[in-house]
């Protein structure tokens, strides 16, 4: 056990408001747009066809328009970027070809709004079209264009993973069903708008850059590629971020095209994109086609998985080959299912691209399986929470696909969410149109080999300490919300036994912290909060030596609880943290420590090829109950209440902890229920938060929170991830309380009320049709 | 046409020239450098935005400044008590974990307190019903609702132990 015992005086365990909230709660905070001043405004030129050859892009009568400062096109930058280094294949403005709608070919920066938007108006575009693809299934068609001339069918990453015996799995179960999935495209909808603030700073040619970035690190390198500058020339500040949810978890192309604006004008430019185009930015979930066998025993047990997903990725490469690569590998680590047979493939089509959403890669394929589980389970006349426990692993161990899994707390989350739901008692007795379904879930807390891969330490956090006594942390590690730098705030403060408010986090400004790889894979708290830990242990030791040498004593026997520093087993001497800061100090001057943490080898993944992606440190682990109404009249279903239990190994922050769990299981309701990217032609038709509607204040319900805690033997104070792991549960849970409340099978997402009634209809007329074949 | 609008800004009288067509929240972003008004859509879909003219939540992006002529408007940075100290609703939504990302907090805090003004110990069903208006993508609203609560307990508390002394 490496948790720290729950007491008044530790702040590890301790329900902490954030570091970072009263900027929150009283404007004070600065959000990017907020830091626009007077800077120029810039606006982007977006192709209006979906698929099509750049005849010609003619900007002199924009440029010739007073108060224009500068117009750039994709002529002005001929780098290629994106987040995977092995599949780089955007350009910040389109390049000779257009791959879809709204794609950006043009930009321009000038005095005013207005001037901004005649000057857009005054670029001559001419583009000739080519067949464009809207769905997988037509982009992989035998004689379709090739979207990207190095990918025939259009098939970006075809991944093909066997492990174990799949067929003799699936010859051995008692009951086979097969059934295919769709699930609809989604997006983030982050409350704040994609922005960017670029200042140049001429005659030190150096590049001053402010951007909702989730990933600072990555835009970082994404500038100085794409501007062909030296990286040390250039500032990345993340300010306040108004959520990400993985949809800044990639160097985006406005962040590109506002620092080659801002070069051009010599000056500072704001690109602030509106509603419309943060969600043509994209990034979101991919509309993804599960087919899925399973087999079964009588008894529950699983014998056998057989996958085949395949996914509308979209223009550009993106996460694409994660993202296809999840969906397989976390078929593992959930359940003891040793015969997976995974099939994946990532498809380029003329949509906006796709990339990292909340439950990357995961979420649709857990549906699906949790979905098929329940089902089979009816059939089998077994009740859902037997067939969970009757495929749990025991930790630690290793999956068929080489996972680590060093803690698994899912039998506790089962046993807690059945009690809490009283899923006995209640479940069938609810009254007509009214059911209970449940699902299992779990996450990585963090790739345990990250994307861009240096050798270097996954987290680095230093400590500085000076005359004032204050302890400020230094970390790259970007707060978007979640709770970050809080969590680096309570690892610090825990480790030295000194009081939180004593703890000043910075954290995404390049010109003073270190490099972090950013806000993405439920990384922070496992790293980030290992490397703090590391850092204020390095602290501690020189702070015991200052105080040992003052109380005479040796410094493995100094103790500091309650900034106060004593001998252990002695009553009397003592010293205020005053004191011994001084001490410290009068050695050698103001201190800088610092912490890292590596992930370990073992924890890297199988050796087959893809085998890196889905490895990581600790798996979350959740379950949760749905309870639902369905009116069968209007299609419409209510969710009346969650109850969802997680394991996050240690709450380091118990408060933060139920924050990340509701918001998770929140929106994997918004993607169950309503949630959905739709396109005409490749026009998205959900180009304002009206379209792409996010539960509301009054369609959400109570969510009660259980947080089971594994104590995983290498997460800090035992800590596993907590934002995650809970998502993709939420769909399955509802798919089976409908199924529960009205017998209803669906095969689609989101559950929205024309699927609804299209499936009741169809069912209605299939009876009627079994019935007439009865009759005659 | 430009004209000159008076009105009250956060308790303080202001003078200035803006253009008919100005919207409120340009108003009070750029003249007025209140960058607690956020955009968050393009145009009254969000509540991001949500300000208090004479009282009552207006989205500021669909709100031209003209029309805020003579009228008392506040945003979120007029909230907080004397010397700067947060309202009861700022302080629970820090403590309750109200605030995630923070970016949809400005308008919340808005509407929850023209709510408050109005409705001392509001249930659940009000509570939804004051800020449905407003989206929150990173809470789930489950501590939105927790800190209004609890705002309004603590309010109620002050104002019957104000009565008892």
């Amino acid at each position: 056990m490496n948790a720290p015992a729950r007491t008044a005086t530790r702040a590890a365990g301790t329900r902490t408001p954030l570091v970072d909230g009263i900027e929150k709660v009283t404007g004070r905070a600065r959000f990017t747009a907020d830091l626009a001043g007077d800077a120029a405004v810039a606006r982007i030129l977006r192709s209006p066809v979906a698929h099509g050859v750049i005849r010609r892009i003619d900007t002199t009568a924009a440029e010739a328009l007073p108060g224009v400062l500068a117009v750039v096109t994709g002529a002005d930058c001929a780098h290629p970027f994106g987040v995977l280094p092995i599949a780089m294949n955007e350009y910040p403005m389109a390049r000779d070809r257009v791959r879809y709608r709204g794609e950006p070919v043009a930009a321009v920066a000038a005095v005013d709004a207005a001037t901004a938007a005649r000057a857009l108006k005054a670029i001559k575009l001419q583009i000739d079209p080519l067949p464009a693809y809207f769905t997988a299934t037509e982009a992989r068609a035998p004689d379709a264009v090739l979207l990207h001339d190095d990918k025939p069918g259009n098939v970006e990453r075809e991944v093909h993973h066997v492990f174990g015996d799949p067929d003799a799995g699936l010859a051995e179960a008692d009951l086979v069903r097969t059934a295919t999935f769709t699930c609809a495209e989604i997006n983030h909808a982050q409350m704040e708008p994609h922005a960017a603030v670029a200042e140049w700073v001429p005659g030190r040619e150096e590049l001053i850059f402010h951007s909702v970035t989730q990933v600072p690190f990555y835009t970082h390198k994404h500038l100085a590629r794409c501007l062909e500058m030296d990286p040390a020339k250039i500032r990345l500040v993340k300010p306040f971020v108004g959520g990400g949810f993985g949809s800044r978890t990639e160097t985006l192309n406005f962040e590109i095209i506002a620092g080659l604006l801002a070069r051009r004008t010599g000056g500072r430019v704001a690109l602030v994109l509106s509603r419309e185009e943060t969600l043509i930015s994209h990034r979101g979930r991919p509309e993804t086609e599960v087919t899925l066998a399973l087999g079964m025993r009588a008894d529950g047990r699983l014998t056998a998985c057989k996958a085949e997903v395949v996914m509308r990725g979209g223009a550009y490469a993106g996460y694409g080959i994660v993202t296809i690569l999840y969906a397989g590998a976390l078929l593992h680590g959930l359940y003891d299912l040793p015969n997976i047979r995974y099939d994946g493939y990532r498809v380029y089509a003329n949509l906006p691209p796709c990339g990292a959403m909340r439950g990357h890669g995961t979420v649709d394929v857990r549906h699906a399986f949790e979905t098929l589980v329940d089902r089979m389970a009816r059939e089998l006349d077994l009740d859902p929470f037997t067939v969970r426990r009757a495929n749990l692993l025991e930790a630690p161990l290793f999956t068929p696909n080489g996972l680590m899994v060093n803690s698994y707390g899912l039998p506790d989350c089962l046993d807690r969410v059945e009690a809490a739901s009283g899923w006995k008692e209640r479940r069938g007795k609810l009254g007509p149109g009214r059911g209970l379904g449940m699902a299992c879930s779990h996450y990585v807390s963090g790739a345990a080999k990250p994307v861009h891969w240096t050798g270097e330490p996954h987290a680095v956090v230093a400590l500085r300490l000076d005359f004032d006594g204050a302890v400020t942390a230094l970390t790259g590690a970007p707060e978007i919300g979640q709770g970050s730098s809080t969590m680096v705030a309570i690892s610090v403060a825990d480790t030295l036994g000194i009081d939180v408010g004593r703890v000043r986090v910075v954290c995404g400004d390049s010109a003073t912290v270190p490099k972090d790889n950013g806000a993405y894979s439920s990384r922070i708290t496992f790293m980030v909060g290992n490397a703090a830990i590391g850092a204020a242990r390095n602290l501690r030791t020189e702070l015991a030596q200052a105080a040992a040498a003052k109380l005479e004593a040796d410094p493995a026997d100094i103790d500091c609880a309650g900034e106060v520093f004593s001998v252990r087993g002695s009553a009397q001497s003592q010293l205020t943290w005053a004191e011994v800061v001084a001490a410290a100090l009068a050695v050698d001057g103001p201190i800088t420590v610092k912490g890292s943490f590596t992930t370990p080898e073992k924890a890297q993944g199988g050796g087959h090829r893809g085998g890196a992606v889905g490895s990581t440190m600790g798996f979350s682990y959740a379950a949760q109950v749905v309870e639902a109404t369905v009116d069968v009249d209007l299609g419409r279903i209510t969710v009346d209440r969650v109850w969802v239990a997680l394991d996050c190994g240690f709450a380091i922050n118990p408060l933060a902890v139920e924050g990340q769990i509701e918001g998770s299981v929140w929106m994997g309701m918004g993607q169950a229920l309503m949630e959905e990217t739709r396109y005409a032609e490749g026009l998205p038709l959900h180009a304002s938060l009206l379209e792409y509607r996010v539960p509301t204040i009054a369609d959400s319900p109570p969510i009660e929170v259980h947080i089971v805690e594994s104590v995983d033997p290498l997460g800090p104070f035992g800590a596993k991830e907590a934002g995650e792991g809970a998502l993709s549960g939420f769909p399955p849970a509802l798919a089976a309380a409908v199924a529960d409340a009205i017998g209803l099978d669906m095969d689609a997402l989101p559950l929205s009320p024309d699927r609804v009634l299209e499936a009741l209809v169809a069912k209605r007329r299939a009876a009627q049709r079994a019935k007439r074949r009865e009759d005659a | 046409m430009t004209r000159i609008l008076r009105l009250t800004l956060n308790g303080r009288a202001r003078a200035d020239a803006v253009a008919d067509n100005l919207l409120l929240i340009d108003y009070l972003r750029d003249a007025a450098r209140l960058t607690s008004v956020k955009q968050g859509c393009d145009g009254g879909e969000c509540g991001a935005c949500l300000v208090l003219v004479d009282g009552s939540p207006r989205p500021a992006c669909i709100t031209l400044a003209a029309q805020c002529e003579g009228a008392k408007v506040e945003t979120l940075e007029g909230l907080s008590g004397p010397g700067g100290a947060l309202s009861p609703l700022q302080r629970a939504f820090h403590e309750r974990l109200g605030a995630q990302c923070g970016f949809c907090t400005p308008g919340m805090v808005v509407s929850a307190t023209a709510l408050l003004r109005e409705t001392k110990r509001p249930d659940e069903g009000a509570i939804r019903a004051a800020l449905e208006g407003n989206l929150c993508r990173c809470t789930g609203y489950v501590k939105i609702i927790d800190a209004v609560q609890t705002a309004a307990a603590e309010m109620a508390a002050d104002q019957t132990a104000e009565a008892a002394g």
